[in-house]
């Protein structure tokens, strides 16, 4: 087994006290700012290059160093979604779906310590695979031309609908709003500037980061105003912390959920373009609709917890292939890890595994070393941050006011984008008493822009022939797989629904 | 108006100074700063980080340079706060390429021209290359084009850049100088970054690539793409050697994406010396030469007066193109 002991090599590589340390640093200023609203995995690793540079670090050590603060921001996302409902950076936002209804059932702490492990077996998982199956798996890059990029955006939109609420109407509203939203600024395809009233911080479109912050934070923030003499200081002192560690049962049931989750979530960081929230997105519904039989996905049910965080960390995983392999960065933060090797004299590509077998082999072995050492820093922690629940709300609010304005001013600087931030607030503050999802626009958003492109991509390749979007095997496979998961929910789910209406109903104004 | 004048008036003093301040470095930046115009990942933040990564190993500066992300509007954002709200920074400089002087020549920065800065100086040049898969059934340049000519459906070009971009202007030129005349039939498309256009390429979506020779370089040297033509004036050296230029296809096409910086049009001369010459140190340099060779940089070997005179024609020239494209009018 050559792979094998080149792993060895690796780990000899890796394992010196200057690399653990590195990483327990990495590890440790990556859950931080994983969890603060604004800072997520890309902004992380690109403040700390100055740090590595300034330490003159070697390739291997600065990789070391930069992939631990990558897997430690996947790993802190989860943390201020479950007790907040304010994902910390875009894959943590599914698992606000049923992390936060678990901690208002009490359950905090073991959503945080079972989201914990699902990121830790989505991340081992996918570093497996990434050892044995890099070169393979670019492939199945390869398989993805536009119209297959089409189909699976189009699957992710399709299976949408009663992800994030009962009614499938607000849902598609939600979805459209977000498309709309992604519209605004420059069109790549023609070079035409779109809504942007001649505004140049709009040229480039709305930064995602922007919208999440302001409505998941800021709407928090405005109805806590709202209500300030009112319900949310009563519900919140009712809170209780319970157990922190998930029962066996528990962690039984979630099993299959988080393996099947690594693996859905790993192909589509494997794939350039798709990435991790697209993985955390598609393990979630999927997951809902296989095992969802009594509808409680949405209400706290841990394999609502288990699912996306399994998948954005297997994702997380799977886009270093395409970035080793191909030089190609399949997400934001693959794409700064990328200009660091370039820095470091090192060309990803189809010719790093050869030629500098160390930096990846080193890299590979440091990816392990800071799985394992989140784990052993994140559980214990769980404690300590679910006393964050006991912050009093006239506390902690206008801390989280604060922690979003200077965070997103912090990376863009630009008063523009606050402007937009406080847009977004009290759109999300609207939309909430309309009982209208908020995940849904951020996807729209998010993954927009390039369904369009991909779209518009396949029909010009192809001389404006729309049956180009059915003309590969695996095309057709996409759209089969999205009309069932469109199709099948409306006809069978209709009597489950039935009887699970009425309470969700109740539930649905804190459970979006 | 009296801005301008004192502009050129400015200008004309630097270049009849130029060649005595090489000695004159009595300023030295105490928070360098560098604006790369882009998010973390892209090739002017490349720019910056390693450039104030090597200017630091070389001690020709004291302390870390600051690299701030400032995204927007392809640089637009950058520029018009450089312009509005920090023309009289001294230590500040900001990455630039041929995308900046094509979306001033295309007036992509509304209310913004180019002689609202000054330009410090290049670091490299990426020259451009026209590839195709390995297993391609196109030989040379001039066979792709011929089919363009004859069938513009043919081929679709993939490239990192949006319409209108610098790497579609590239076929463009080529286009132009093979005699197509309406190159606005040509099939570009545009994908986010010349990595996912060469993956395109590989999967066969596409039959053709345009874009730099670095994107490229990691696909040509495992034999999955194949370079059919290198914009440049004559073939490269070392490992790029066996490349055909353009020009001995009898197509008189050159394009190469530069690298440098420009700085706030309200710098100090003695500031603007300083970093001139910096920069030209580091160009000088052995080490910079290894990272030129290490990402397939070529030489351009231009700063301070020679470097603003370079940008005003690649300006104009670009300019020139874009209105005979019907990219702008």
């Amino acid at each position: 087994m050559e792979t094998l002991s080149n792993l060895a090599d690796g780990f000899a590589i890796a394992l010196t006290w200057q690399n653990l340390l590195l990483a327990l640093l990495g590890c440790f200023l990556g859950t931080v700012m994983g969890a603060l609203p604004g800072l997520g995995p890309s902004n992380g690793v690109a403040i700390l290059i100055p740090l590595a540079f300034t330490l003159g670090l070697g390739p291997t050590p600065s990789m070391i160093l930069l992939t631990s603060v990558y897997y430690g921001a996947m790993y802190g996302g989860r943390i201020s979604s479950i007790l907040l409902n304010i994902p910390g950076d875009e894959p943590a936002m599914m698992t606000c779906l049923d992390g936060y209804p678990m901690a208002q059932k009490g359950m905090a702490g073991q959503a945080l310590s079972l989201s914990g492990i699902a990121s830790f077996v989505g991340a081992f998982f996918a570093t497996w695979g990434l050892i044995f199956l890099a070169p393979q798996l670019v492939k199945i890059a390869l398989l993805f031309g536009p119209a297959e990029y089409f189909a699976l955006f189009a699957l992710a939109f399709m299976t949408l609908g009663g992800v994030s609420s009962t009614n499938q109407a607000k849902s598609a509203f939600a979805a459209a709003l977000g498309l709309g939203l992604a519209t605004i600024g420059v069109d790549t395809q023609t070079g035409v500037p779109r809504f942007t009233f001649g505004e140049v911080h709009l040229y480039d479109g709305l930064d995602f980061l922007v919208a999440i912050v302001g409505l998941f934070a800021l709407s928090e923030v405005f109805i806590f105003l709202e209500n300030r003499h009112g319900a949310a200081d009563a519900t919140k002192s009712k809170l209780v912390i319970g157990r922190l560690t998930p029962p066996l049962s528990m962690l039984k049931e979630c099993t299959p959920t988080m393996l099947r989750s690594s693996a859905l979530g790993f192909l589509a960081g494997v794939l350039p373009g798709a990435g991790a929230s697209l993985g955390s997105f598609i393990s979630y519904s999927m997951e809902k609709r296989l095992v969802d039989k009594k509808g409680t996905f949405g209400t706290g049910d841990p394999r609502g917890v288990a699912a996306p965080e399994a998948g954005n960390n297997a994702a997380a995983g799977g886009a270093l292939v395409p970035m080793l392999a191909l030089g190609v960065p399949g997400s934001g933060t693959t794409a700064v890890l990328l200009a660091v090797l370039l820095s470091l004299n090192i060309t990803p590509g189809p010719l790093l595994f050869a030629n500098n077998p160390d930096v990846v082999w080193g890299l590979i072995a440091a990816l392990f070393i800071a799985n394992f050492m989140l784990l052993a820093l994140n559980i214990p922690m769980v404690g300590l941050f679910t006393r964050l629940l006991l912050i009093p709300p006239r506390v902690l609010m206008p801390i989280v006011a604060m922690v979003s304005f200077v965070g997103i001013y912090g990376i863009s600087g630009s008063s523009f984008d606050l402007l937009v931030m406080i847009g977004f607030g009290i759109m999300g503050w609207g939309l909430r008493k309309f009982d209208v999802p908020l995940v849904p626009i951020i996807l729209g958003t998010l993954l927009g822009n390039t369904m369009e492109n991909n779209l518009r991509r396949a029909i010009t390749i192809d001389d404006g022939n729309w049956f180009t979007l059915i003309d590969s095997p695996l095309a057709v496979g996409l759209w089969i797989v999205a009309l069932i998961g469109f199709v099948l929910p409306l006809i069978i789910g209709r009597k489950v629904r039935k009887g699970m209406h009425k309470r969700r109903d109740e539930e649905g104004s804190i459970a979006d | 108006m009296i801005f301008n004048v004192t502009r050129f008036a400015m200008a004309a003093a630097i270049l009849g100074a130029s060649a005595l301040t090489a000695t004159a470095q009595e300023y030295t930046p105490e928070n360098p700063e560098c604006i790369a115009p882009a998010n973390p990942g892209g090739g002017w933040d490349f720019t910056c980080r390693q450039v104030g990564k090597s200017l630091q190993d070389q001690g020709l500066l004291g302390s870390t340079m600051q690299v701030v992300n400032l995204a927007g509007g392809g640089g637009g954002v950058a520029y018009a706060e450089v312009v509005n709200k920090r023309s009289n920074d001294n230590d500040l400089i900001v990455a630039a390429s041929s995308a900046t002087a094509t979306r001033l020549a295309q007036g992509a920065y509304p209310g913004n021209t180019m002689d609202q800065v000054r330009w410090i100086g290049a670091v490299g040049a990426d020259y451009g290359v026209i590839a195709v898969a390995a297993d391609s059934e196109i030989g040379d340049l001039a066979q792709m084009l011929e089919t363009m000519k004859n069938d513009p459906t043919a081929i679709s070009v993939a490239g990192g850049s949006a319409v209108g971009g610098w790497d579609h202007l590239k076929v463009l030129i080529a286009a132009n100088a093979y005699g197509i005349d309406d190159v606005r039939s040509i099939k570009y498309i545009a994908f986010d970054g010349g990595g996912e256009a060469v993956t395109q390429l590989l999967a066969g979506s596409v039959q053709a690539f345009t874009g730099d020779l670095s994107e490229a370089r990691g696909f040509v040297e495992s034999g999955d793409i194949r370079v059919i033509a290198v914009l440049a004036p004559e073939r490269l050296s070392g490992d790029f050697a066996d490349m055909p230029t353009a020009r001995e296809q009898g197509v008189d096409a050159i394009g190469a994406n530069w690298r440098g910086f420009y700085a706030p049009g309200g710098m100090s001369d003695a500031a603007y010396d300083a970093w001139v010459s910096k920069i030209a140190d580091l160009y000088a340099s052995d080490a910079w030469k290894d990272v030129m060779e290490a990402n397939g940089l070529a030489p351009l070997d231009l700063q301070g007066a020679a470097f603003e005179e370079f940008v005003v024609n690649s300006v104009s020239q670009i300019e020139k193109i874009s209105k005979e494209i019907g990219i702008i009018k």
